[in-house]
């Protein structure tokens, strides 16, 4: 009698996207404490919070916020196309979304370029000079607009490696829950963002 | 093959549709705030990326669209996340 395994391959959608969930609530939750800190230490030096807030260009903020809303939109449709079978379709929705992510980063580039050149960095002597919530105002502006941006770094890389699977036709009409995973990242980025330009831009 | 794979389709205009209504959104979390509302702005602020949150989750993550369980699972930790943050501040605020 001959021994012969048969491997017949499973594959299962739904809990490959629970891992993904899963993935994704520790990173709302790291990112949920960090707004907790915010809630405290702002809590405890409303005046400086205020002050500070106004320091940050609502203009530039609004900008990325509509950026990353309709990176969000090309990227949901992007699971559509490919659920339609229109591959070409599916690859420009992909390119548009991690073209707008990298203008995010050059604008996010600018925008604490121009903090910097004013003294505003986490520890710079002219913080000193403002006191404790100015320096906690902007310690954590640092901190989550720059964790945030090293989400979007992940985000475009990942949605690369999805853009290179598409190409090679490992992800289409039949499968394509890889797609889904990456685009479930990237909305992760997005309502992250959409928490942090209030906090951090309105709210002065 | 795997079965679950073909399932709801969402069309494109429903996403064009929910894109803008977060947009519009945007703009009135910003309208809002540029007054001097104190407290009230920051309220309303959240109130905004609150309901943004909302689509982007139902709609852009398909959360309409899944199986309950997913629903479940991210009320779940939304609820886990009130609780740290309520508890929280009661305690700042009445010490």
């Amino acid at each position: 009698m001959s021994q012969t395994a048969v491997h017949t391959e499973h594959f299962d959608a739904t809990a490959s996207k629970i891992g993904m969930w899963l993935f994704i609530f520790t990173e709302l939750l790291l990112f949920g404490g960090l707004f907790i800190v915010y809630s405290v230490v702002r809590f405890m030096h409303q005046d400086a919070f205020h002050l500070a807030a106004q320091e940050l260009d609502v203009v530039l903020g609004a900008t990325n916020t509509g950026l990353l809303l309709i990176s969000s939109m090309t990227i949901a449709m992007s699971v559509s196309a490919i659920q339609f079978g229109h591959k070409k379709f599916t690859q420009i929705l992909i390119i548009i979304t991690i073209l707008i992510g990298l203008v995010f980063l050059v604008n996010k580039y600018f925008e604490w370029s121009v903090k910097i050149g004013h003294g505003l960095y986490p520890g710079s002597p002219v913080l000193q000079g403002f006191g404790n919530g100015d320096t906690l105002f902007f310690g954590l502006y640092f901190f989550m607009t720059g964790l945030h941006a090293l989400h979007i770094v992940a985000g475009v890389s990942i949605l690369g490696w999805v853009l290179v699977r598409v190409n090679r036709n490992g992800i289409h009409a039949g499968h394509f829950v890889h797609l889904e995973n990456g685009a479930l990242y990237w909305h992760l980025v997005d309502v992250i963002w959409i928490f942090l330009f209030p906090l951090f831009y309105l709210i002065s | 093959m795997s079965s679950s794979e073909n399932r709801h389709v969402v069309p494109y205009s429903t996403y064009i549709v929910i894109l803008l209504v977060l947009l519009v959104f945007t703009g009135l979390s910003i309208l809002v705030t540029s007054y001097e509302l104190g407290p009230l702005a920051v309220s309303a602020a959240l109130l905004f990326a609150t309901l943004k949150t909302t689509l982007v989750l139902l709609y852009f993550m398909h959360l309409k669209f899944e199986e309950r369980l997913f629903g479940v699972m991210v009320s779940v930790v939304m609820a886990l996340f009130l609780v740290v943050l309520v508890i929280t501040f009661f305690d700042y605020s009445f010490r």
